[in-house]
């Protein structure tokens, strides 16, 4: 069986009464990358935190699937555990637990009880990945993303993919704020999880993060929709040419949630 | 309505509990003229906390305890404040109101460390007690529970470090009430003589649920000129006895009192914690963690009061209310005329676990000097929902991302307890108390 699949049909989501998704539709498959583009504002991110269960967001209709179950219905731990891992966009700050105790309770979560990872083995391969992802040792021993820069904060966003190796993530604009060095090594950390088990929904934009890792999909987003899809030269079209032609084409005046065509 | 203290200890009384402790006559007869003024004196008032109702009477005044062969000999619930691997204790273990184990190194000895219980310290070393006890920092007259506690006084440990000795290795006293109705009117002095240096650390003990026992606590911290004293306390009385903890610091000049408090008593308290930055450029920090949870009512009041130049206060309060349980959290700063350059900062935060919790956090700053600086920082909250929805996006439980989130909040208190068994043990009764 080639991994996971996520399936997100007709989603609706409002925040304080205000609805920001209007009925998205996308499919990813264990294997797949598949990017969401679109310019500020046309629910995006919203998408990432509802699919995770961000307690602001109301879900209003529509389903989303994992495997055929209904995510919906988990609590957030139990997202995690069904094999779903959220990069997130502004990671929370939290003092007094160190990064590596974090990382450690978040593996053995998804282990059964009496099969934990031994210390041994959660050390060594924290160091590879922080190793790959050029990340300074102390930061093992920090608390959990106190005090970290931007960069830092993305970076252990990546660790945290790489160390619990989810079937499905979604990272949301984790190219934002990162310098090119700082994006090479973030983008060579998700590249090394690619395999037919793993699937992706990277949500960006900008489309350099794509010069790095190259999507089967992209997907653009407007007024709380997709509204147009296509294969990794979509996203070509759109950094040569930006957002307009899209909204020429259809019809669209302002592309931000809460405007209609 | 007035508080019912009226004691069966008379004069008479007091008179005999002193001869059999062989006390020196200056005891006697402070604890004599404290008893007479003790009924005259008013209760402390506590801001915001109702204390009439309180159990301040009923106990028992006397009870002795077992001698311990060896510190193995200790139930498990005392031993894990030990820390055991060490050969080198030094530290005394009050038994009740006995001491069934002391212990000094012969090398602090011989520098001139005292570390011994306080009637053995009046018997030998009595114009030192006799020069600090109850003089610079906590006065008989305050109210009337400094007074009781004068008269009353039936324990406690005597701390002495000499002119420029440093102890390196911690200081330790255990107060171990393991009789379920006796009251702990214990008295701590701990002198830190000119370019000395020392670590302390306390911990009382007590497993008295339906049981009442009163504990009126009295702790003198002096620090002379460029001292440094790192003080830390565990407080663990159970839910039967009543607490009036007094703890004071006085620090002169270039002396440095750091204060590492976890007030984790589960009976109704009122704690206070109050340092005079006397000397010029005396230092206090006075960090203290609370877990407040059935439907105990507690008052804690820290306060740096800066008189010398360029004194430098900093009060952190955490607390972590649940179930009913009340708090009142009273951070004062206050700078004397004349202490200019100085500085008074404070921090109080408490996190409310339920709904029926309630935490008060009064920040308070009285200056009467101009060229100062201060700052307060307050804050009264729940548990942030977006950082347990992060912890939980990792497949962590909720109450574990509760844990997690606690733990965080009380570290930076918990991690300034200087002896690593003791700050264990105060992590393992923060969980306890926890959850």
């Amino acid at each position: 069986m080639a991994g996971s699949t996520l399936e997100i049909k007709d989603l609706h989501v409002s925040i304080e009464d205000q609805e920001i998704l209007k009925g998205v539709n996308l499919t990813i498959k264990g294997g797949e990358f598949h990017a969401v583009m679109g310019p500020n504002g046309t629910g995006k991110s919203t998408l990432a935190s509802a699919i995770m269960g961000h307690p602001k967001y109301e879900i209003t209709q529509g389903s989303v699937l994992l495997d055929g179950e209904d995510v919906l219905e988990m609590e957030v731990d139990e997202r995690a555990k069904a094999g779903l891992f959220l990069a997130m966009q502004y990671p929370s700050e939290i003092s007094g637990v160190t990064n590596s105790d974090f990382l450690r309770s978040s593996i053995n979560a998804r282990r059964e009880e009496g099969d934990e990872i031994s210390l041994m083995k959660f050390i060594k391969e924290m160091d590879e990945a922080m190793d790959y992802l050029e990340m300074d040792k102390n930061m093992a021993q920090r608390y959990l993303n106190e005090g970290f820069s931007g960069g830092e904060k993305k970076r252990n966003e990546i660790l945290q993919l790489m160390m619990i190796k989810p079937e499905i993530a979604i990272l949301d604009e984790i190219d934002s704020g990162l310098d090119i060095d700082a994006l090479k090594v973030v983008s060579k950390g998700i590249n090394k999880l690619r395999d037919e088990n793993f699937g992706c929904l990277i949500i960006t934009h900008y489309q350099r993060l794509l010069n790095y890792i190259t999507p089967d999909k992209v997907h653009v987003m407007m007024q709380g929709r997709v509204v147009k899809s296509g294969g990794p030269e979509l996203a070509q079209r759109l950094e040569a040419e930006g957002y307009e032609w899209i909204k020429e084409e259809l019809g669209i005046e302002d592309e931000t949630v809460g405007q209609e065509a | 309505m007035t508080v019912e203290t009226k004691l069966p200890y008379d004069q008479e009384y007091i008179s005999q509990f002193s001869q059999k402790h062989k006390e020196p006559e200056w005891m006697k007869s402070l604890r004599l003229q404290a008893l007479e003024k003790a009924a005259a004196l008013p209760m402390p008032k506590p801001d915001k906390t109702n204390i009439t109702n309180w159990n301040f009477s009923n106990f028992k005044h006397e009870a002795a305890g077992e001698p311990i062969q060896s510190l193995e000999d200790l139930p498990q619930e005392i031993k894990v404040f030990l820390d055991l691997e060490n050969t080198e204790q030094n530290l005394v273990i009050q038994r009740n109101h006995s001491v069934a184990y002391a212990s000094l190194s012969p090398k602090l000895k011989e520098q001139g460390v005292i570390l011994t219980d306080i009637y053995t310290a009046m018997a030998e070393h009595g114009e030192l007690v006799q020069r600090y006890y109850m003089k610079d920092a906590v006065g008989v007259d305050e109210n009337r529970m400094t007074a009781l506690h004068a008269a009353l006084m039936n324990g406690g440990v005597f701390v002495y470090v000499p002119k420029n000795v440093t102890v390196e290795e911690p200081l330790q006293s255990i107060f171990w009430q393991e009789d379920a109705e006796a009251a702990s009117f214990n008295h701590v002095i701990v002198v830190a003589e000119a370019n000395s240096s020392l670590t302390y650390v306390e911990n009382y003990i007590s497993h008295n649920q339906e049981e009442e026992a009163v504990a009126n606590i009295v702790t003198e911290v002096i620090a002379h000129d460029n001292a440094n004293v790192s003080f830390g306390a565990v407080d663990n009385f159970a839910q039967g006895t009543t607490a009036y903890v007094n703890r004071r610091g006085v620090a002169y000049r270039d002396a440095v009192i750091e204060w590492a408090l976890g007030q984790m008593n589960d009976g109704n308290t009122v704690s206070e914690n109050i340092t005079h930055l006397i000397g010029d450029n005396s230092v206090s920090n006075a960090k203290t963690v609370t877990v407040g949870r059935g439907k105990q009512s507690q008052n804690f009041t820290a306060k740096i009061v800066n008189h010398g130049l360029q004194s430098d206060g900093y009060i952190l309060q955490h607390g972590v209310m649940k179930d009913s349980a009340t708090s009142v959290f009273n951070g004062i700063g206050k700078i004397e005329h004349g202490a200019s350059k100085s500085n008074a900062e404070q921090e109080s935060r408490v996190l409310m676990l339920s709904k029926d919790a309630r935490g008060d956090a009064n920040p308070i700053l009285l200056i009467d000097e101009d060229d100062v600086t201060a700052g307060h920082a307050a804050s009264v909250g729940r548990v942030d929902p977006i950082q347990l929805y992060y912890l939980m996006s990792r497949g962590i439980s909720k109450q574990e991302a509760e844990r997690l989130v606690i733990h965080g909040f009380l570290a930076p208190v918990v991690t300034q307890i200087p002896i690593k068994a003791v700050r264990e043990q105060l992590t393992e009764v923060i969980e306890r108390k926890v959850y």
